[in-house]
């Protein structure tokens, strides 16, 4: 039987040129592609008229970190919302799990162990703390028990009553955080989370990404602080003009240390 | 200028009641505003099609009072679902004046065919023999039926209240009110929600037309007459708010009663009065959250 992941309906490929990357995926991973959770081929998006992704092709494994980098504007953040079907048109194929996600509705996306913490947070103001973290449904049955979250986020259960909103910065990007594993999901699109935070809260997020690497979560993170970003993650892409222009393995990335400040204008 | 206990007591009961159907029909308008943010002018409509539906189920189908007190909301609500799911839902996208002049059309068809069929006289429907009958209390005089319009309205609406304010579903409510798109991204599916929330929106205005049924004249455009005030009434409690519009429709109810005892003259006009100071002063509403 053929693996349904490297089955493409050719409708959703006009150009069916292999891509660097799959020749460059396939032969690291002579294996097959079993434990490939998210894949991504030849996406193009567009927000009513302006075409925003130009045909991005990029792949996560099962456990894996890796990290979308570049500009304010190369089509990152609109990468992680395609996934979720959040943005206007999309054409092209994004595989979960090895399912084809294109043709589903945006509720069913999550469904399939998807968790979303948005560049803006999306803390609901007419929602408590608590009322928050309970908010997405249990879409898969090993989330974290809300004891072990407010065990992780001390600050969350004291404030568990409060405001959403009424969070600190940092809180709030820990709720946005703790309110996806609670809900079970293991794949996890996390945006910008610590755009604006200070260095101790930045640390802590760090720490909690390992634990949930190391728990074997799957993560797709865009990242503008790749101080952040290098130690913790497998990979980077590079991304510009909507999309991918470089992938570099974290054994590749002292050497390519130069181009990287070069691309992200650091 | 001495006070006729006894005639303002009266007006104050007339009040309640006026303010009861006001909290009914505003909170309909409110949860629908919040999660579609469309201003549905037929709610005024599915007010009159509860009554209607009320007075023809008891004229050819023998159904009671408290039979249609349950069926009633519930046909009316899903005669709201369909007009959601197929009329409203594929211009959704388009400015929401198009669904303004939508519900409106609709309501203005519903009121043409009303008094097409059965003419503009009004029918009556009488008081259920459970509910005749009234309590001297003392200083007024308390016809059992407007009490039990006061408390189901209070009941319904504070139901309704603490549902939204105080449960996971009304969690959801809230959560789909802010920010639909993330919390669809979550797993949730809105559509559906939206369809269903249209739904209970339009059933309270058909329950609240059962429970006029016996008290006002069931006739076509009993429904515009009030829909105008349940307007006002929405914009002082402020847009879209829950608890606002609840306690906005039974206050104003109770200052149209008490304008009607002091100066009769103004009492048509006193909540448009209202609603104009409120919207210069504090223009989001009394309990709407400033933009």
């Amino acid at each position: 039987m053929n693996n349904p992941v490297t089955q493409l309906p050719t409708h959703t490929r006009p150009h069916n040129i292999p891509l660097p990357q799959q020749q460059l995926h396939d032969e690291r991973f002579p294996h097959g592609v079993g434990d490939e959770k998210i894949r991504i081929r030849d996406l193009h998006a567009f927000y009513g008229e302006s075409h925003v992704l130009h045909g991005v092709d990029l792949y996560v494994n099962q456990g894996e970190l890796v990290t979308l980098l570049g500009r304010n504007g190369a089509g990152r953040s609109t990468t992680l919302k395609s996934i979720m079907n959040m943005v206007g048109r999309r054409t092209g194929s994004i595989m979960i799990n090895g399912r084809e996600t294109l043709g589903m509705a945006a509720h069913q996306i999550a469904w399939l162990g998807l968790g979303f913490c948005p560049e803006e947070r999306g803390i609901f103001a007419s929602l408590t703390v608590e009322e928050n973290l309970m908010l997405p449904p249990d879409v898969r049955s090993d989330g974290m028990p809300l004891e072990e979250i407010y065990s992780v986020f001390p600050n969350l259960y004291e404030r568990r009553y409060s405001q959403g909103t009424r969070l600190s910065g940092g809180e709030q990007q820990m709720l946005a955080l703790a309110r996806i594993m609670r809900s079970g999901a293991n794949i996890l699109l996390l945006d910008e989370i610590t755009e604006g935070l200070a260095p101790v809260i930045v640390r802590k997020l760090g720490e909690v990404l390992v634990t949930l690497k190391n728990r074997g979560l799957t993560i797709l993170l865009v990242e503008q602080n790749f101080h952040f970003a290098a130690p913790i993650a497998d990979r980077h892409y590079v991304m510009d003009h909507g999309h991918i222009v470089e992938e570099i393995s974290r054994e590749e990335l002292p050497s390519r240390q130069e181009y990287l400040n070069s691309m992200l204008g650091v | 200028m001495g006070i006729n206990l006894f005639a303002l007591m009266g007006q104050l009961l007339v009040g309640l009641i006026n303010g009861s159907f006001y909290a009914l029909l505003a909170l309909g308008l409110a949860i629908i505003f919040g999660l579609l943010r469309i201003i549905n002018f037929a709610q005024g409509a599915m007010y009159m099609l509860g009554a209607f539906c009320a007075w023809l189920g008891l004229q050819y189908l023998n159904m009671n009072y408290w039979l249609a007190l349950i069926v009633v909301p519930v046909v009316v609500g899903l005669v709201g679902i369909l007009m959601e799911r197929f009329l409203v839902r594929p211009i959704a996208q388009q400015d929401h004046l198009y669904s303004l002049l939508l519900t409106f059309g609709i309501a203005l068809m519903l009121q043409g065919t009303f008094n097409h069929l059965f003419g503009s006289s009004g029918q009556s429907y009488a008081i259920p023999a459970a509910l005749q009958g009234g309590f001297n209390l003392g200083f007024m005089y308390l016809p059992m039926y407007r009490g039990w319009i006061i408390l189901v309205s209070l009941v319904v609406c504070f139901g309704a209240w603490w549902t939204i304010e105080k449960t996971r579903l009304g969690a959801y409510l809230r959560a789909g009110t802010e920010n639909p798109k993330l919390l669809q991204g979550f797993g949730v599916n809105v559509p559906l929600m939206i369809t269903l929330t249209f739904g209970f929106g339009v059933g309270l205005a058909g329950l609240a037309g059962v429970l006029a049924a016996p008290v006002y004249s069931v006739s076509a455009d009993m429904g515009s007459n009030i829909l105008i005030v349940v307007f006002a009434i929405v914009v002082i409690g402020g847009m879209g708010s829950i608890g606002g519009a609840i306690l906005t429709g039974i206050g104003m109810g109770v200052v149209e009663g008490l304008t009607k005892y002091f100066y009769p003259e103004a009492s048509t006009t006193v909540i448009f009065m209202v609603m104009v100071l409120v919207l210069l002063m504090k223009p989001a509403g009394l309990f709407g959250k400033e933009a």
